[in-house]
């Protein structure tokens, strides 16, 4: 494929606001997960909040899409000059030739558990003041983020559970490679909400502690919310850094809806892809950012994935230690994560893991590398058996 | 202004009145004689029991006009690239989860958990036909069918590969029906190929633009258009069941952005 520039990029998570607290976050192994105590939840686990969500406040223009999710996606779009260099962007192009490609899993959901809460106790009606559309639906953030930029270019929502904003990459992709547009907003938005607290929670995947991705005690997931966004332009940034998406891996598990494929083999899948639509073999590939969800299932399915693909020649981790995992987000946020590894020069060990599990044969590191990785390679998995394996590299 | 042309090599639908595309046809081809009915989704025998007895309306629904759509068609389904476009996906189980999360206990049941995704059709679609090609879940709220089309189209050209579109909406009940009122469920189903073959039954160029959505002939039928986002495809429907020819259409999209068609039935 013809590289997909990044000429910005943004991420707001549990460690912090923007590029810049994130990185601090990540070369101090630090972890932004906290015992829940979001909302009324009573679940005895860790989650990673964004600071300050509820107090973003949206312009009278864009009152109507007031929730969580879209809150969450405005902190983070106003991070870093994101904004002002997708509005120069825009002007360049054009508002119709620019798209938006973003992931969630559960939108502004939130806004409906809390609506049912306050039925009217005669009718069972909603509050008269829930909007269903620029909330709860699965198009909720894009239409946000399009009426943010007064777009009238192509825009949807990804909503593959945790691979959402990884896959948008492609979309931006195609979208771009037909001619249709010549610039894409892409990235994702997971907010923190009961349905899925209570859901993983039901599933017996919620970690009682801080997750420890790939760990011999890894016992579950810890949730977290997170937002991040990219703009990709066809033409190459004239300044600054030259990352790019060299290659997208998409395939499906067939497998099972909420169990990976036991041999890793839709994520193998995925990773080939990526490799061969960049044309790069797997000594080209300088770090893994796993999918590395702390549950038993998962971390051993990909684990074999990485194994036969990569055996113990690439240094891996996860960083859902620092940023929990954002579901929905957590493509977009590793994606970027991966591009601060690279920019930054240095390799982020994962954290919480007090020992790696020996069966797992991938070489994965607990200790940050100063080695500059030109190349990394960005897994993520969902429900449902969907995979999609980034790579990104310098050009 | 870029154009994209794709053709068309089967449909298959599920919806109120609407019990396949042989079935329908007619019927939405002529503009007469149409009769809305709850919709009858043909139950699938493609999952294994197990995945059977867990899933809810909505993956029913897909997997229905799916395989209607591969039921006549050259294509395995394994081998298809997949874009499952919807603009609200099961709103039963959706329903049940807000209601016991509002409740005492808050216990939601592993299934119903799983079946929230957005992308559990495409999931159960997988395991049902050991479909492991890419497989993108999607949404445009009301313009939902387009953006899964513009999508398909897009994925087929640049892939050099059919793709299955699935686009398909079902009801929510009280209360949320009340804030989004979706009338009836309604599926639709296209493989969407780059090439032109024997089995193309349309050609389609489409570009974006600014225009004002093309209605169907026939009230109900345009009801059906306006009430369900699904549905938002009838006018291609429509053109298509009424045989050879050319037809300038315009499909809902969003506000300020549609999707302009140049459709040639072919046969």
């Amino acid at each position: 494929m013809d590289p997909l520039y990044i000429s910005h990029y943004t991420l707001s998570t549990c460690l912090g606001h923007g590029r810049m607290a994130n990185w601090l976050a990540l070369a101090g192994q630090l972890s932004g997960l906290k015992p829940c105590k979001f909302e009324t939840v009573d679940l005895p686990t860790f989650i990673g909040e964004v600071q300050g969500v509820e107090h973003q406040v949206m312009s009278e223009r864009l009152s109507h899409h007031l929730c969580r999710n879209n809150q969450l996606a405005q902190l983070a779009i106003e991070q870093d000059g994101f904004a002002q260099a997708t509005r120069a962007t825009i002007d360049t192009y054009g508002r119709s030739r620019v798209g938006v490609f973003l992931g969630t899993s559960t939108s502004g959901i939130l806004s409906t558990e809390l609506a049912y809460r306050y039925r009217d106790i005669e009718s069972g009606g909603l509050p008269t003041d829930f909007r269903y559309a620029e909330t709860h639906n699965t198009y909720s953030v894009s239409g946000f983020i399009r009426d943010y930029f007064e777009l009238e270019g192509p825009a949807i929502v990804v909503s593959s559970a945790c691979s959402s904003s990884a896959k948008v990459f492609g979309n931006a992709y195609r979208m771009m490679a037909c001619g249709l547009i010549d610039a894409a907003i892409v990235g994702g938005v997971d907010s923190l909400c009961l349905t899925t607290l209570y859901g993983f929670n039901s599933l017996e995947l919620l970690s009682p502690e801080r997750c420890q991705p790939f760990g011999t005690n890894r016992s579950g997931i810890s949730i977290s919310e997170a937002a991040g966004f990219a703009l990709l332009t066809r033409d190459r940034p004239t300044k600054g850094n030259a990352i790019a998406l060299l290659g997208i891996g998409e395939s499906s598990d067939a497998h099972h809806m909420s169990s990976p494929h036991p041999e890793g083999l839709g994520a193998l899948a995925a990773m080939q892809q990526a490799l061969v639509m960049a044309k790069l073999g797997v000594n080209k590939i300088d770090y893994i950012n796993l999918h590395g969800t702390a549950t038993r299932s998962n971390d051993a399915a990909e684990g074999l994935a990485v194994a036969h693909l990569f055996g113990t020649a690439v240094p891996c981790s996860s960083t859902k230690g620092h940023t929990g995992h954002a579901l929905g987000a957590a493509g977009i946020v590793e994606a970027a994560l991966c591009m601060l590894a690279m920019e930054n020069e240095m390799i982020p060990g994962g954290v919480n893991t007090s020992e790696i599990d020996p069966t797992l044969h991938v070489d994965y590191r607990l200790e940050n590398m100063n080695l500059a990785p030109k190349t990394a390679l960005s897994n993520s998995f969902g429900f449902g058996g969907s995979n999609c394996s980034l790579l990104l590299g310098f050009t | 202004m870029s154009i994209l042309t794709v053709h068309l090599d089967a449909v298959g639908l599920c919806g109120p009145g609407l019990e396949s595309w042989n079935a329908g046809k007619a019927v939405i081809g002529s503009g007469i004689d149409y009769v809305s009915a709850s919709t009858t989704i043909v139950a699938s025998n493609l999952l294994p029991t197990a995945e059977r007895r867990r899933v809810g309306t909505a993956v029913k629904l897909a997997l229905a006009c799916a395989t209607d759509a591969l039921s006549e068609s050259i294509y395995k389904a394994s081998e298809l690239l997949s874009i499952f476009s919807s603009s609200g996906g099961d709103g039963d189980n959706c329903h049940i989860i807000c209601e016991s999360l509002a409740s005492q206990d808050r216990m939601i049941s592993p299934t119903r958990f799983t079946n929230s995704v957005h992308n559990a059709p495409s999931g159960y679609w997988g395991i049902a036909c050991q479909a492991k090609p890419a497989s993108t879940s999607l949404c445009a709220f009301d313009g939902s069918f387009s953006a899964g089309f513009l999508e398909a189209c897009a994925q087929s050209i640049t892939a050099q590969s059919p793709v299955l579109l699935i686009a398909y909406d079902t009801p929510y009940p009280e209360p949320l029906r009340a804030k989004r009122p979706i009338s009836h469920s309604f599926g639709i189903a296209l493989v969407i190929s780059h090439q032109l073959t024997n089995a193309s039954l349309a050609t389609v160029h489409m570009k974006l633009g600014k225009a004002t959505p093309t209605v169907v002939q026939n009230a109900d039928l345009e009801l059906l258009r306006q009430n369900v986002p699904a549905a938002r495809c009838l006018p291609a429907l429509q053109a298509l069941a009424s045989g050879c020819g050319r037809h300038d259409l315009v499909l809902d999209l969003f506000d300020n952005q549609q999707l302009i068609l140049d459709l040639e039935v072919l046969r």
